[in-house]
């Protein structure tokens, strides 16, 4: 990215949202209705994580802020801007997708220069926004190796290592850790928060781990499939930094037990017309 | 697979070549010893010492021989591998044309190069240029189907983060599409090789004595109407032994070319 449309970027008043959808949806041609009337502000700053069960289209409504997906009614604005007003260099921000999705063939640090190379940033700079990058994750002394010698966890840092390299003010990610073991997970949740704090981010986070959603986040949307649809906001009025006590603590036993509510009350709703057939069907 | 284990891996690198070694040295010693034991006539089955010593006196016929099937191989092997890459770019730039095109590509595949032959032999006066022709019409086909594929299957997701990034085709095509392809591609060629050969050696057959009359093929018909069995023989070991040359080559590029990123590269598989 240039630096330009980041001086741009700036001289937006932070009041302004960093995304805001107005009555999207998203239909398919075959009339599935994958998202339906989905309204919603991101403030600049917020952690904020999409909770739901399979299907219930958050990974879809990520794509749609990333404008991989249009939506097909309703309205899409970036920092005040309707998205497809906006030229494609002035969106700052990065994708984590769940897999580290990394180009085997190359180096961890080709990797992490990809998206720079792409930009076709001169070769020097590159490197060296690399390597900040890759300190930032704890990889700095792992550049010259390949995917495959890394562990799923240290795969996983590359590819964060990768979104940030960018410097965006947000970053979209899509259950990035969901394929990892609890205990890496934990760690590299702790990671993130540090570099959101650090780095002043925007992180919209898809997921469907309740407690994760709690530790991580300062407001966790709940989601229903069947149409794709928000369900509750849940803010969470904790303090960062967040420690390993937190999450064991009886607030955050407090906040899980909302979210958890609030998946339940909306899986009994939607479930109540199909109710007796599923009732038959489990007796 | 045992590169936690290096003596292990040593150790299988070390049968790979041990072991068909001695099968050879089984299968000589047997040979040897029928023809001895029942006294075979060496115009019905010569002995591999026969062989051996007949490859070492008609070298100076064998050897240039050798060179020129080596060479129509080899013309035939690079100019298949040309092609068939560039027919890939095209299929891979829009599913309509492959659609159109790939029956014929199949065409090519499942048409006998034994009943093309005689016709590429007169409509292309130079008989090297007709011979590579049909050979490199029997190795065009894995190379385009290995490459197309290989072309095509790009992982989703980093096809995504491209065009997140807002890649241009070319860098699509040249960071990302290339670099997939590539296991794919040399899986082809190594395919491709061996039939680059085998071509070679049936349009110098069907070529026959008719003017060109220098390569393998031409020296086992010759040997043939002679009833030398021991230069059949030695011409045929010839062949084969430039059919595993060749496909030793493609290895070694391959490993080369990938390194250890791909998982058909790694030791001990």
């Amino acid at each position: 990215m240039s630096t330009s449309h980041r001086a741009a970027a700036q001289a937006i008043t932070p009041s302004v949202p960093a995304i805001e959808l107005v009555s999207a949806g998203l239909t398919y041609p075959d009339d599935t209705v994958a998202l339906r009337d989905v309204s919603l502000r991101v403030r600049r700053g917020d952690f904020l994580t999409l909770l739901g069960p399979s299907g219930c289209g958050k990974s879809t409504l990520l794509k749609v802020i990333a404008g991989l997906l249009a939506p097909t009614s309703g309205a899409l604005l970036l920092w005040g801007e309707p998205a497809q007003r906006l030229a494609p260099d002035q969106r700052p921000m990065a994708y984590v997708f769940q897999a580290p999705t990394l180009m085997p063939w190359a180096s961890v640090q080709a990797n992490v220069r990809l998206p720079l190379d792409l930009a076709r940033v001169p070769r020097a700079l590159a490197n060296e926004r690399v390597a900040q990058s890759l300190a930032l994750v704890g990889l700095a002394d792992a550049a010259a190796a390949l995917p495959h010698t890394l562990s799923g966890g240290m795969q996983m840092r590359v590819s964060i290592a990768r979104s940030l390299v960018t410097q965006p003010q947000l970053i979209l990610m899509d259950e990035p850790f969901g394929a990892l073991d609890e205990i890496t997970r934990q760690r590299l949740d702790g990671e993130l928060l540090e570099l959101w704090r650090r780095a002043e981010l925007t992180v919209v986070f898809v997921t469907h781990s309740i407690s994760e959603a709690v530790f991580l986040s300062n407001r966790v949307i709940t989601m229903a499939a069947r149409p794709g649809r928000l369900l509750d906001e849940i803010p969470i009025d904790e303090p960062y930094p967040r420690s390993a006590d937190y999450s064991v603590s009886a607030r955050f036993a407090n906040h899980a037990r909302r979210v958890q509510e609030s998946l339940q009350h909306a899986s009994t709703h939607s479930a109540s017309a199909g109710a007796a057939v599923a009732r038959a069907g489990a007796a | 697979m045992n590169a936690r284990h290096p003596s292990a891996a040593r150790d299988a690198q070390v049968a790979r070549v041990v072991y068909p070694a001695a099968v050879a040295g089984l299968l000589l010693l047997a040979w040897q010893a029928l023809v001895s034991g029942w006294d075979l006539p060496p115009y019905l089955l010569p002995s591999p010492a026969l062989v051996a010593r007949t490859l070492f006196h008609d070298w100076s016929t064998l050897g240039p021989a050798l060179l020129v099937t080596l060479r129509i191989t080899v013309l035939a092997l690079f100019l298949a591998t040309l092609c068939g890459v560039l027919v890939s770019f095209v299929f891979v730039q829009s599913r309509a044309l492959e659609t159109a095109l790939f029956p014929y590509a199949v065409l090519l595949q499942v048409t006998p190069i034994v009943s093309v032959a005689p016709l590429i032999i007169i409509w292309v006066r130079e008989p090297t240029l007709a011979l590579v022709l049909c050979a490199a019409l029997v190795a065009l086909f894995p190379v385009i189907a290995n490459t197309t594929l290989g072309l095509r299957s790009v992982d989703p997701d980093l096809l995504d983060y491209f065009r997140l990034n807002r890649a241009s085709r070319s860098q699509v095509l040249l960071r990302l599409r290339i670099p997939s392809a590539l296991p794919y591609f040399f899986g082809g060629l190594r395919i491709a090789s061996g039939l680059a050969l085998i071509g070679a050696v049936v349009a110098e057959f069907v070529a026959g004595t008719g003017g060109t009359g220098a390569g393998l093929a031409y020296q086992i018909l010759q040997a043939g109407y002679q009833l030398n069995i021991a230069r059949m023989f030695a011409a045929l070991l010839l062949i084969s032994l430039s059919g595993i040359g060749l496909f030793v080559v493609m290895s070694l590029l391959a490993r080369a070319a990938l390194g250890s990123w791909h998982a058909s590269q790694s030791a001990g598989d």
